[in-house]
């Protein structure tokens, strides 16, 4: 307990505590300026919109990854294990330069960017096409150029490309042991007592992962909020549409607004303190049962 | 219930589980698949349960008559009491005993207090009717043993199949537990059939015992006939210690009557501990010479070891006033004799 607590302080509380005395010095209004401009504003609804959509689908593809690597034998089933751990490995400029070559007009998955958004025609006017238009076409009234990107690369998507990346990692790994004892007794108990495969799917099964699925969310989404070097190359950095956070952080320091970047810092920490402990609160009541 | 199996082959790639098996459980009996691990007993169970198939082209699985080869677990009609006993975690006692009704289709399934009154009375019958609310996590692997049987029957099973029921729990509570599975079976009637690798347990509590080996089965009988009259030299060693005595060997019965099997020499002979006799040694009278290497008289009964020729130790059983009446001491010369005996060729394999 004692050498908990000195380790956590040593590690993770001192630095953050200067953060926050950093910004004591602000007056309110600088900080209010500082914190709420409409360019941090947005920057905010990418981060966190787009941070916890990458954790949801991680979770949801996350699942599928550890229950293939877990429950079915297949050749080169250690190295697909193995790849799982390489968004951990890699640093994130590379994984960020490396989507960006691939997801860019001119890169091998070019060709997905018209069937997306759309395409600049040579007058600079923006010609909308594929999904976008098709989703314009059955809910009109909402601008999807502006909430889904036209474009991949450089774009929100791309965003969403990247923090998935290195959010996959997460799910899996926090699943895979959870999986493993998971004895296929459950299931044909279930099965034996008269239970569809539907039925014994999300009465048994899914509840028992649960926890363990909400804590690979958790991480991953956290991974996402705070991941900079993959996303600035990939999100085109585009001002009130596709910056986000940390990057504000960092073009303020580079402009020696110190206070203002420890700021942002700041309300970055506290929002996803909130929302951790509100996901920990929740995995607690899924695990209730587990308390003796 | 009856159920009736007909040349069951499984194979698992290279590995043959069971090599053409017939089985046939009477109806309303308690029957032990007995056998070493590795022997095929687990997935006989499973595939009568409809866990696992019998492989393509082989067998047949009949409850009462009727062909349920290709029928689904779910639709069998059995209840399954798996050795850990899969007990839903994250649903109370009361639910886990419950799921069987509330996955049924709407027109099939009872009411909500249908299902409360079923799932009390179950309670009661194993005994545990003030558990509904606690969680699996919360019971002791006895209690765990007994929701798991609650809820495989539920259903209203036909056939009650229990895979190594005792194996998980320690030696105090499975021989409780073997007793009341035995009582509980005797008042509810079901059709039951266990696996278990416990020879003693199997010889305790059930009507036919059923032992298996190599994919295959060996014996099938009461456990008196099979203790008494083992068919194989398998079954002789295991159930129960056996010795294996090199052949020939001087000396009668006590009986007076002739050892039949003096001079055939490729053959051993088969005798438990305590279908030996032994006796002071005394000129005039007949038996193979042995030295007392070993006693232990801690318990109800003694055993001491024995030592004929230069190596062959043999075990022997006595009562305890029988090795008092001897006042035996180790290194003692005795006269082994055989009371019961039985031959087999030597080139067996067990």
């Amino acid at each position: 307990m004692g050498f908990t607590l000195t380790y956590l302080s040593l590690i993770v509380l001192v630095p953050l505590a200067a953060a926050f005395i950093k910004t004591s010095g602000m007056t309110w209004d600088a900080f209010v300026e500082a914190v709420a401009s409409p360019r941090v504003m947005a920057s905010y609804r990418v981060s966190f919109g787009i941070s916890l959509l990458a954790g949801l689908v991680n979770a949801f593809f996350g699942l599928i990854v550890a229950w293939v690597l877990v429950r079915y034998p297949f050749p080169g089933k250690r190295i697909v294990d193995a790849i799982v751990d390489l968004p951990f490995a890699l640093p994130t400029a590379v994984a960020g330069i490396a989507l960006t070559a691939i997801y860019a007009r001119n890169g091998w998955a070019g060709f997905l960017e018209p069937l997306w958004g759309g395409v600049v025609a040579p007058d600079g006017h923006v010609v909308h096409n594929g999904f976008v238009q098709y989703l314009g076409s059955i809910f009109p009234g909402v601008n999807w150029g502006e909430w889904l990107g036209l474009k991949i690369a450089f774009d929100r998507p791309g965003i969403f490309i990247a923090l998935t990346f290195i959010g996959l990692p997460f799910v899996v790994r926090t699943l895979q042991p959870v999986l493993e004892e998971l004895e296929p007794e459950f299931e044909e108990a279930s099965a034996t007592l008269g239970a569809t495969r539907w039925q014994t799917m999300h009465k048994v099964i899914f509840p028992q992962l649960l926890p363990a699925l909400i804590t690979g969310f958790t991480l991953s989404f956290a991974r996402a909020l705070g991941e900079y070097g993959s996303v600035v190359f990939i999100a085109g950095n585009q001002p009130l549409h596709s910056e986000i956070t940390p990057l504000l952080i960092i073009t303020k320091l580079e402009q020696y607004d110190y206070q203002g970047a420890t700021a942002i810092a700041v309300v970055l920490l506290v929002t996803s303190f909130t929302l951790l402990l509100l996901i920990n609160l929740l995995q607690n009541w899924t695990r209730r049962h587990q308390r003796a | 219930m009856s159920i009736i199996a007909r040349n069951i082959k499984k194979t698992f790639g290279t590995y043959t589980a069971l090599s053409g098996v017939d089985l046939n459980v009477p109806d309303g009996k308690l029957v032990a698949l007995l056998g070493p691990s590795g022997s095929g007993k687990t997935t006989l169970l499973r595939i009568i349960a409809g866990l696992e198939f019998p492989d393509e082209g082989s067998g047949r699985i009949e409850f009462h008559g009727e062909d349920v080869t290709n029928v689904a677990a779910g639709k069998r009609g059995v209840g399954f009491v798996f050795q850990h006993y899969a007990l839903f975690r994250h649903m109370t006692v009361a639910e886990n005993v419950a799921f069987g009704l509330t996955v049924r289709k709407r027109k099939d399934r009872p009411s909500k207090s249908e299902i409360a009154d079923r799932v009390n009375k179950l309670l009661k019958l194993v005994q545990l009717e003030a558990l509904g609310k606690r969680y699996p996590t919360q019971l002791s692997g006895g209690q765990r043993q007994r929701i798991a049987l609650a809820r495989a029957l539920a259903v209203e099973p036909k056939v009650l199949l229990l895979d190594e029921p005792f194996g998980a729990l320690d030696a105090k509570v499975r021989k409780e537990l073997r007793r009341w599975l035995r009582q509980f079976q005797d008042e509810i009637g079901i059709t039951t059939v266990f696996v278990t690798h416990d020879q003693e347990e199997a010889l305790e509590i059930a009507d036919e015992v059923i032992v298996m080996n190599n994919a295959k089965i060996e014996q099938v009988g009461t456990p008196q006939a099979v203790y008494d009259h083992p068919a194989t030299p398998f079954v002789y060693s295991f159930l129960g210690n056996v010795n294996r005595l090199q052949l020939p060997w001087r000396g009668f019965s006590s009986g007076d009557a002739p050892v039949p099997y003096t001079d055939e020499t490729n053959k051993i002979a088969f005798v438990r501990p305590h279908e030996l006799e032994v006796l002071r040694h005394r000129a005039g009278l007949d038996g193979e010479v042995a030295s007392v290497r070993s006693i232990h008289s801690a318990g109800s009964i003694a055993r001491i070891t024995v030592l004929r020729g230069a190596s062959e130790y043999i075990d022997v059983e006595l009562s305890r006033q029988q090795l008092d009446e001897l006042d035996l001491a180790e290194g003692d010369s005795i006269l082994l004799r055989v009371r019961r005996s039985r031959l087999f060729s030597e080139d067996y394999e067990i």
